[in-house]
C-alpha cells in the first residue's frame, strides 16, 4: 500500500529523531576518552540498564515482526515472543554466572582467557561479525518497510539507507555511551506505548467489519459474471467481464473480470459457501513483469490515475452470538471472543511464470479458534502432520530461540556495563520484567491488527503502525517514530560488537596489530561504518521476508556457532582449543549454508522455486546446534593435552 | 563490555568463590525446571497439538495460557534467582 504522508506525522518523527541524535551528539562531546566509547565507563544504574537491555533485546523484529506475524497468522508469532523471553533463562541461569566466575566479559574474552590461541580468536570473530550482520539484515528491513508508508516514499531501499546513514553517524560519532541511553528512552517508549495501544485495542472491541462488497454470493457462475459485467452487483469495482487466466496458473479458482473502460482487474476466487450457491470472494493480485513493472489488480502500483494499490485488510466476519459490536473488552474477554469468532485472514499464492512473478493475495474465513493455536504458520504447518520429519522446522526453531539470546554477542556485552554482580543481576531482571510484558502485549496488539481492517496484505511488518493508524494519528506518529529508534538503537548496539570484534579480536589478537587507544577508536569507527554499510545493502536485497524470520535465523547462527563452546567452556574441562575452533567454525558455516540452501531463501530471495531447495527444512538448528557439540566433543577428545612428565 | 581490553573498568569486587559456586548451582537448578516447562510445551505442540485447542479458563485456549505461563515463570524465576543470590549476611569471627 502506498500512503499519504501526513505533516503531523513527520513532525513527531523528526522531533524523536532530532532527540536522539541529539542526544547522541551531546554523550559525544563528554566522551572524552577510549574507555568512554567502549563501554559506557561501567557505571550505569541498575535500573537504567534493565530497561537499556529491553531496549536492545526488542527489536524492530520483536515490535513489527512478531505483531505482523500474529496479525497475519495468529498464534505462531506469539512462539516466537516465548522463545525470545525463553532464553533469557539460558542467559541468566546457565552462562551468565559462570561467565563472571572466569572474570571476563565476552565470549571472545573467556575463550582467549582460557586458551591464548589466536586460531580460536578468528573463529569467535568471525561468528560474532557473521551473527551481528545476520542480525542487522531484519532491523535494516524494518527500517525500509517503516520508512516507506510514513514518509510515502515509493521505494523500500530509500528508507534502508537513511537508516543505515543515521545510524553509523551515532555510532562513529559516540560509540556506547549515548547507545546505552538511545536503548533506555527507546526501551520505556516502546512499552509505555505498547501499553497505550493495547488499551485502545482493548477500548475498542471487536466490530464485525469485514467490507460486504467484496464477498459475493450467486446463484450460480453463470449469474455471478452475468450480475458483474452489467455493473449491477454491489461489488467493487464493477463492471468487469471475465478474461482468461493465464496458462501458468492451472487449474487455481481464480475469476480474473476486467473494467474495460480502466484496465483495472479485479479477482475473484471461488470458495466454499451455502449448498447450491456459488460464493466467490475478491483478491488481490501484484505481478511483477520480467521488464520489473509492477502491476497492483491490474494497474500500475500507485494513487494516480489510472493506477491502483492495495486496499487494506484485517476484518472479522463474525462475532460470537450473532453480535456485530462486541463493546470494551478486558484482556482475557478479548482473547476469548475472537476464540469464538471468525476472521478473514489472507494468504499468498505465488506463481512463477516466464512472462513474470504473481502473488494473489486471497482471503479465507477462518475460524478465531484455528486462528489461537499455533501451527497456521506455512513453516509450522508441519506440526499437524502425522511425519516426524514435518514437525521438525517447529522444533528446530524453539531450539534455537532458547539458546540463541544467551549466544547473541551484543546481548552479553550489555549485561556488564554495570558496577558489580548485584546490579547486573538486578538490571537482568527489570529487563526480563519488561521484555516479558512487552511480549505480552504483542499478542494483543497483533491480533489487535487482524482486526483492524488497517493492515497491508502485501507486507505484513507494517502491520503494527497501521494499527495504531487506525487507532490515532498521534499514536501512528509516535509509535513510527518509536519503531524508528527501536531500529537505531539495535543497530547501533550490533554496530558496536562488530565494530569491537574488528578492533579488539581482529586487529589486535589475531594480526597482532599495534596501536594505541586513539587508533583503535579510529578503526573501531571505520569498521563501523563498513559494517554499517553492508548492513544496507543485505536490508535491500532481504526485502521481501518478514523481520522476525530473519532474527530467528540470526538466533539460529549465534546458537550453532556459540551456544555448544560457551556452554563446554564453562562446564567441561576436557574442551580443548582446537575443540571450541572447530565448533565455532562448523557450526557457523553449518547453519549460514544451511540458511542459504533453505527453502524460504530460494523462494525469498533467490526468486526460485522453494522445493528445488537442498535441505529438508528451513530452520537449521536441531542440526546444527547438536553438531556444534558433537563436533567440540570429538575435537577435544582428539586433542587433549598429553601429560605433562613429572618434574 | 567494560573497557577496551575488555576487563573491567571499575576494581573488580571481589568474590568469594563458594558464593559464586552457590550461585551457579541454583542457577541451574531454577533452569532445569524452566526447562522442563518449555520442553513440555514445545514437545506437545509438535506431537500432541490438538491439546492446545482446549480452553481450561475464561473462554482462552492452553496454547495461549501456557504461553503467559512461560512468560511470568521467566520473571518469577528470575525474582526468586536474585533473592536466593543475595549477599548473606557477614557472620563475626568467633
Amino acid at each position: 500500500m502506498i500512503h499519504d504522508p501526513s505533516t503531523s506525522v513527520i513532525i513527531i518523527f523528526s522531533l524523536f529523531v532530532a532527540l536522539t541524535l541529539g542526544l547522541s551528539f551531546y554523550m559525544a562531546s563528554k566522551t572524552k576518552s577510549a574507555q568512554g566509547y567502549f563501554a559506557a565507563g561501567g557505571g550505569i544504574h541498575w535500573f537504567v540498564n534493565g530497561i537499556a537491555f529491553a531496549g536492545d533485546y526488542l527489536s524492530a523484529a520483536s515490535f513489527l515482526g512478531i505483531c505482523g506475524m500474529i496479525a497475519s497468522y495468529g498464534y505462531d508469532g506469539f512462539l516466537y515472543s516465548i522463545g525470545y523471553l525463553a532464553g533469557w533463562i539460558v542467559a541468566l541461569f546457565v552462562i551468565a554466572e559462570p561467565l563472571k566466575r572466569l572474570g571476563k566479559y565476552t565470549f571472545a574474552d573467556a575463550l582467549d582467557a582460557k586458551f591464548q590461541s589466536r586460531g580460536l580468536k578468528l573463529a569467535a570473530a568471525v561468528s560474532t561479525l557473521a551473527v551481528s550482520i545476520f542480525y542487522l539484515i531484519p532491523q535494516m528491513v524494518g527500517a525500509g518497510s517503516l520508512i516507506k508508508p510514513l514518509l510515502g516514499v515509493p521505494h523500500h531501499y530509500i528508507g534502508v539507507i537513511m537508516v543505515g546513514t543515521v545510524v553509523t553517524l551515532i555510532v562513529v560519532s559516540a560509540g556506547m555511551v549515548s547507545t546505552t541511553y538511545v536503548q533506555f528512552l527507546k526501551g520505556s517508549l516502546l512499552v509505555f506505548f505498547s501499553a497505550i495501544l493495547t488499551v485502545m485495542i482493548l477500548n475498542r472491541g471487536l466490530d464485525v467489519n469485514a467490507p460486504a462488497n467484496r464477498e459475493m454470493t450467486a446463484d450460480s457462475r453463470e449469474a455471478f459474471l452475468t450480475a458483474h459485467a452489467a455493473g449491477s452487483t454491489a461489488a467493487t469495482p464493477g463492471p468487469g467481464v471475465l478474461v482468461p487466466n493465464p496458462a501458468s496458473w492451472g487449474e487455481r479458482p481464480y475469476l480474473q473480470l476486467k473494467d474495460e473502460a480502466t484496465g483495472r482487474i479485479s479477482i475473484w476466487r471461488e470458495t466454499k459457501g451455502t449448498e447450491g450457491k456459488f460464493h466467490v470472494m475478491e483478491c488481490q493480485i501484484l505481478v511483477i513483469t520480467a521488464d520489473g513493472k509492477k502491476l497492483v489488480n491490474g494497474l500500475p502500483h500507485g494513487k494516480g490515475e489510472g493506477e491502483a494499490d492495495f486496499w487494506p485488510v484485517g476484518h472479522v466476519a463474525q462475532l460470537p452470538g450473532e453480535e456485530t459490536k462486541s463493546g470494551e473488552l478486558g484482556p482475557l474477554g478479548f482473547l476469548s471472543t475472537l476464540q469464538g469468532s471468525e476472521m478473514i485472514t489472507w494468504n499468498k499464492d505465488l506463481i512463477r511464470a516466464p512472462e513474470g512473478i504473481t502473488t494473489i493475495f486471497y482471503p479465507a474465513h477462518t475460524k478465531g479458534s484455528d486462528l489461537l493455536r499455533p501451527g497456521n504458520l506455512p513453516a509450522f504447518k508441519g506440526i499437524r502432520s502425522e511425519k516426524f520429519l514435518d514437525k521438525l522446522n517447529f522444533l528446530s526453531l524453539m531450539l534455537a530461540l532458547f539458546g540463541g539470546t544467551a549466544s547473541l554477542p551484543h546481548i552479553l556485552i550489555r549485561y556488564y556495563t554495570v558496577k558489580d554482580q548485584a546490579a547486573a543481576r538486578k538490571s537482568t531482571i527489570v529487563g526480563i520484567g519488561s521484555i516479558g510484558f512487552f511480549y505480552v502485549l504483542t499478542l494483543f496488539m497483533g491480533l489487535g491488527a487482524m482486526t483492524s481492517g488497517a493492515i497491508d496484505v502485501s507486507d505484513s511488518n507494517m502491520s503494527a503502525p497501521l494499527l495504531a493508524k487506525s487507532l490515532n494519528q498521534w499514536l501512528f506518529a509516535a509509535i513510527s517514530a518509536i519503531a524508528f529508534t527501536t531500529v537505531l538503537g539495535t543497530v547501533s548496539g550490533l554496530i558496536m560488537a562488530a565494530s569491537g570484534a574488528v578492533v579488539h579480536d581482529l586487529a589486535v589478537g589475531v594480526l597482532r596489530i599495534e596501536m594505541n587507544d586513539h587508533a583503535k577508536v579510529r578503526l573501531a569507527k571505520f569498521a563501523a561504518a563498513g559494517v554499517g554499510v553492508i548492513a544496507i545493502v543485505l536490508g535491500i536485497l532481504f526485502e521481501k521476508m518478514n523481520v522476525n524470520y530473519l532474527v530467528g535465523w540470526a538466533f539460529s547462527v549465534a546458537a550453532s556457532a556459540n551456544l555448544p563452546s560457551l556452554v563446554m567452556l564453562l562446564f567441561w574441562k576436557g574442551t580443548t582449543k582446537q575443540g571450541i575452533t572447530a565448533a565455532v567454525t562448523v557450526g557457523m558455516v553449518s547453519s549460514l549454508a544451511w540458511i542459504l540452501l533453505s527453502g524460504d531463501t530460494y523462494r525469498d530471495v533467490y526468486n526460485l522455486p522453494e522445493a528445488s531447495a537442498i535441505v529438508p527444512f528451513s530452520q537449521p538448528g536441531i542440526v546444527t546446534i547438536p553438531l556444534g557439540f558433537l563436533v567440540l566433543v570429538v575435537v577435544s577428545l582428539l586433542t587433549q593435552p598429553k601429560e605433562s612428565p613429572a618434574t | 563490555m567494560a573497557g577496551f581490553d575488555h576487563g573491567p573498568a571499575v576494581a573488580k569486587e571481589v568474590e568469594d568463590p563458594i558464593e559464586t559456586a552457590r550461585r551457579a548451582k541454583i542457577g541451574l537448578v531454577l533452569f532445569a525446571v524452566y526447562l522442563t516447562f518449555y520442553a513440555s510445551f514445545m514437545l506437545v505442540n509438535a506431537f500432541a497439538p490438538s491439546w492446545m485447542e482446549a480452553t481450561p479458563a475464561a473462554g482462552v485456549n492452553l496454547a495461549i495460557w501456557w504461553g503467559f505461563g512461560l512468560i511470568a515463570a521467566a520473571m518469577v524465576l528470575a525474582l526468586i534467582y536474585a533473592w536466593l543470590c543475595r549477599t548473606p549476611e557477614k557472620k563475626p569471627h568467633a
